[in-house]
């Protein structure tokens, strides 16, 4: 097997063996990004200069491209940040580079992570390794592709509605939300602020408890990271469900859900059950309100977040020739036209609305209200269940251009994932088999707040008694 | 034009000397070169993050405490949305519905009436930055320094009466504020800045008339003179039969007028809510507690005890507590030499002069209350006289040296010496009949004329005592 195709911790293994130097795995893996990526097109630019791999942990990895890393031109996959090149790293960067390591480059995203397809970047659209013709689904698309498609041993992804767990999916990956408050979101160019939340995209269980020993912790120039002590994840990696109590909650098996998807999720179902596990059906009366809930929350925050893209200090600005108002409205004007997509233009208008004065206790204040009962709903199953599982989206992967412009249809693909972001708890996707189209299928699994180790731990066991993430799709 | 009331609200942005920004950690400094004193977190680049400045807390707390208000001990900021070049985020950060203070009054001296200024609410946010406009007019440049400076916004009820009432107050903040160690109170800096809400009505009438809002005031005399006349314009335009229109206004100083910025129709909708990169919290009322303990002895108690304590005039009590360095020199001085109406007047006189003179505080001023002290006995004993005694002064707070040593190094003991004085004394004798007759007809106070021109010929060094003794024995041989 070449570098490129196993995971970190095999690396690692070799790393420590001397069977390999990093410099080496690195330029393996490059090698390989020259050779596929041009088909599935995750990177949207190769990092500048060499890593010097100083660190416990000198695995290339892919970056997101939300996350400010110095030097590098951070755009949000938009037209407005084109030219941005940022002068600061992000928290996650800054231990990234301390545990040595190597960023491969900079991975494709939907703009601003506004999507689930990878299709509203302004660089194009991202494949999916699996099937050429289909969305890698998103926002964080690029990061799954790349790791799918062996072109990183692992990536950074940002998850506000499910942009790193439906990419996952898609990709037939590994990818965790953790807990808000878990990883620092300084350096992130902010969706939405109270639902943003930073993870990692592996190729398996064990990867993902890597990546998150070193993204985790406190950092004082985030006030919403929460100082909690960082536990060593490997230790959750324990190969035993039983006695565990998995709820499944009835709201979540309903119109819509693709009968594959509903198979190979009930299938996981009654392994773990065979393992030891307990299972329990629970209810979740407010969930069929997280996506509307969703879409005012996150759309009140981001068209205030995105304000700042204005033309005046960085990125893009546009001129027009004729004065048509004042020179300043003008150029606001014109720079946000021409710098925002479509999609962008819509959540900013949606938001803009939520929080205008006469609607806001309608829309805002209200949304914040469900948000609270959704929340509660969660609180109320995990008194009795150490997870809760879901598929992570009603459907494979969908074919690039069938949805989008379909935004309706569009946002219901995170039905399964938004709740936890809108209850800031962790969950996880994992890979639980392929249609007969040969596309994957994840489940997802929830998880008490900080309690992370209970989702590798079920993944964990769920991954070693299967054999879907040994898969490899032919490129 | 008596048939009207005037009533004016005001709203005070105070910017708060804290070390630091309020939610970055670059220094809170005035007078940088342009865009020096920033960094990621108060320029607004993309992914940064506000972190609360816990000492301008602490320092609202303060000013909420001193203006009698209720502090909210939740703690929570909300974005305040709308573009301008001078601010990097497209929002500033404020505070909307729990403001860091609430419910509190200032007690005011207005034409010799007391009188108690509601405060509506005081809140914390960011200061935005500036522009500055090339004079051909081609562009605008935009410096960030001044972003993110903290700064509470004071807001009054309508409870003024009179733009006069309006001065009043602010003088009273401003001394306030000043006393609460929280800023420097300087208009010309910027630090302290002035917006006023004013509208009339027929005296008896309970609801409010249309308002206008006024901007652009550099002092508060400017305040007041714009108040006074937009309150002429507001008689006026209701003189003229039409209707005050509700909009604000740019106050040109120059002009002397006021002009439009924008109506009703283009106010912003700010579109104010939490923001969420800053968690609510609440703070432990023993911190509201440590705070108030210690609040600094306020210039209204401190006015009332320098009248009861040292016996000081009204108007010696004013002088002294207008400045809460002089109050505390005072108080020094009063240790080492307890006069208190002595050093009162030399305070209020000899050295106010020298500091309005030399544009400076008196903490500025090289001199200590011991020194001065000093400088009060030598004139006291006789040793120089009072005239002289402002010489000195003066030379002291030029050189930094004490009173003992300028007397000495420049000769300016009083000659108390007869011999040396009496020589004088003739010259003036001999110079004056007249007023010699008149002194030995039995008109004794003619002495004093002679007093002075003997004074004059010793360059204000005799001893004027010694001077009126010796002139009325050699006259009147008693």
């Amino acid at each position: 097997m070449s570098p490129h195709q196993l995971t970190s911790h095999a690396l690692l293994d070799l790393f420590k063996s001397r069977q390999i130097t990093p410099a080496e795995a690195y330029a393996d893996v490059v090698n390989r990004i020259k050779t596929i990526d041009p088909k599935v097109k995750a990177y949207v630019h190769m990092a500048q200069g060499e890593p010097d791999f100083n660190g416990a942990i000198p695995v290339p990895i892919a970056i997101k491209d939300n996350l400010c890393t110095k030097g590098e031109e951070i755009t949000c996959a938009s037209r407005i940040l084109k030219g941005f090149r940022s002068p600061y790293d992000a928290g996650v960067i800054e231990k990234v580079k301390k545990s040595g390591g190597a960023i491969l480059g900079i991975v494709n995203m939907d703009e601003f992570a506004f999507g689930s397809s990878c299709e509203t970047s302004c660089y194009g659209p991202t494949f999916n390794p699996w099937d050429l013709k289909c969305v890698p689904g998103g926002s964080s698309g690029g990061s799954a592709a790349a790791v799918a498609a062996d072109e990183a041993m692992w990536a950074l992804g940002s998850d506000t509605g499910g942009s790193i767990r439906q990419p996952a999916s898609f990709c037939g990956i590994v990818g965790l939300k953790p807990t808000y408050g878990r990883v620092s979101r300084y350096g992130l160019i902010a969706f939405a602020s109270s639902l943003d939340q930073i993870g990692p995209l592996t190729k398996d269980v064990r990867d993902c408890a890597l990546l998150m020993n070193i993204i985790s912790g406190y950092d004082d120039r985030d006030s919403t990271s929460v100082n909690e002590p960082v536990p060593d994840y490997t230790k959750a990696l324990v190969n035993d469900v039983r006695g565990l109590k998995i709820g499944i909650p009835k709201e979540a098996f309903v119109d819509g859900l693709d009968p594959e998807v509903r198979r190979a999720v009930e299938d996981a179902l009654n392994l773990l059950k065979k393992l030891g596990a307990v299972i329990k059906e629970v209810s979740l009366p407010h969930t069929p309100y997280a996506v509307a809930t969703y879409y005012i929350v996150a759309t009140a925050e981001a068209s205030s977040n995105l304000a700042r893209f204005d033309g005046v200090r960085y990125g893009l600005r546009v001129q027009p020739k004729s004065v048509r108002k004042n020179a300043l409205v003008d150029m606001y004007e014109e720079t946000r036209s021409q710098g925002f997509g479509d999609e962008a233009k819509r959540r900013i208008m949606l938001g803009t609305y939520a929080l205008s004065s006469g609607y806001y206790d309608a829309y805002y204040l209200r949304g914040q209200k469900v948000r609270t009962l959704i929340k509660n709903d969660l609180d109320e199953v995990f008194k009795d269940c150490d997870v809760i599982m879901t598929p992570t989206s009603p459907t494979v992967a969908f074919k690039v251009g069938e949805k989008l412009s379909d935004p309706l249809s569009m946002y219901l693909s995170d039905i399964y994932t938004i709740p936890a972001n809108l209850a800031g708890i962790p969950a996880i996707s994992v890979p639980c088999g392929f249609a007969k189209s040969g596309l994957p299928i994840g489940l997802q699994l929830m998880g008490k707040a900080f309690d992370e180790e209970m989702l590798l731990r079920v993944s964990y066991t769920y991954e070693q008694n299967t054999e879907w993430h040994l898969k490899k799709p032919n490129l | 034009m008596s048939t009207f009331e005037t009533v004016i609200g005001l709203e005070v942005h105070l910017q708060l000397s804290t070390k630091t920004k309020i939610f970055c950690s670059c220094a809170n400094q005035y007078g940088c070169a342009p865009n020096t004193n920033v960094c990621p977190v108060c320029l607004g680049l993309p992914g940064t993050l506000p972190v609360l400045n816990h000492q301008a807390l602490l320092f609202g707390i303060k000013v909420g405490l001193a203006l009698n208000a209720e502090i909210n001990s939740f703690i929570k900021f909300d974005r305040k949305n709308y573009y301008y070049p001078d601010l990097p985020k497209g929002y500033q950060i404020s505070q909307f519905d729990f403001p860091v203070a609430k419910h509190g009054f200032l007690l005011i001296k207005s034409s010799g009436q007391e009188k108690r200024i509601g405060i509506t609410r005081a809140h914390l946010e960011e200061d935005a930055g500036k522009l500055v406009h090339d004079n051909s007019g081609s562009c605008s440049l935009a410096d960030f320094n001044r972003t993110g400076t903290p700064l509470i916004e004071i807001v009054t009820e309508p409870d003024l009466r009179s733009p006069q009432e309006a001065y009043d107050y602010l003088n009273t903040l401003k001394l306030t504020l000043q006393y609460l160690g929280v800023s420097d109170c300087d208009m010309e800096k910027g630090s302290l800045r002035c917006d006023a809400n004013v509208s009339i009505r027929p005296i008896g009438q309970t609801s409010l008339g249309t308002k206008t809002e006024l901007k652009n005031m550099n002092s508060f005399r400017a305040v007041k003179t714009a108040l006074e006349y937009e309150v002429r314009r507001h008689e006026q335009v209701i003189a003229s039969g039409g209707k005050v229109v509700q909009e604000t206004l740019l106050w040109d100083d120059e002009k002397a007028q006021t002009r439009t910025m924008r109506s009703k129709e283009q106010a912003h909708d700010y579109r104010y809510f939490p923001d969420p990169d800053l968690v609510p919290f609440t703070i432990d009322y023993k911190i509201i507690d440590g705070v108030r303990a210690e609040l600094p002895e306020l210039p209204q108690a401190k006015f009332l005890r320098f009248l009861s304590q040292y016996g000081l005039s009204e108007y010696d009590a004013n002088i002294l507590v207008a400045d809460g360095g002089m109050a505390d020199f005072f108080e020094a001085a009063l240790k080492e030499y307890p006069q208190a109406k002595k050093i009162a007047n030399w305070l209020g006189g000899p050295v106010l002069m020298e500091l309005n003179n030399r544009k400076a505080p008196l903490a500025e001023l090289k001199i200590s209350p011991k020194e001065l002290v000093a400088l009060i006995d030598k004139v006291e004993q006789g040793v120089i006289s009072n005239l002289v005694g402002k010489e000195v002064l003066t030379f002291m707070l030029d050189e930094g040296k004490s009173a003992d040593e300028i007397i000495k190094a420049k000769g300016l003991a009083q000659v108390s010496d007869d011999s040396a004085l009496l020589v004088i004394i003739d010259e003036v004798i001999a110079q004056n009949p007249a007023v010699v007759e008149q002194i030995k007809s039995g008109k004794p106070n003619a002495a004093g004329f002679l007093v002075g021109q003997a004074m004059k010929k010793s360059g204000g060094r005799a001893n004027p005592k010694k001077l009126n003794e010796l002139i009325t024995r050699r006259i009147t041989g008693v």
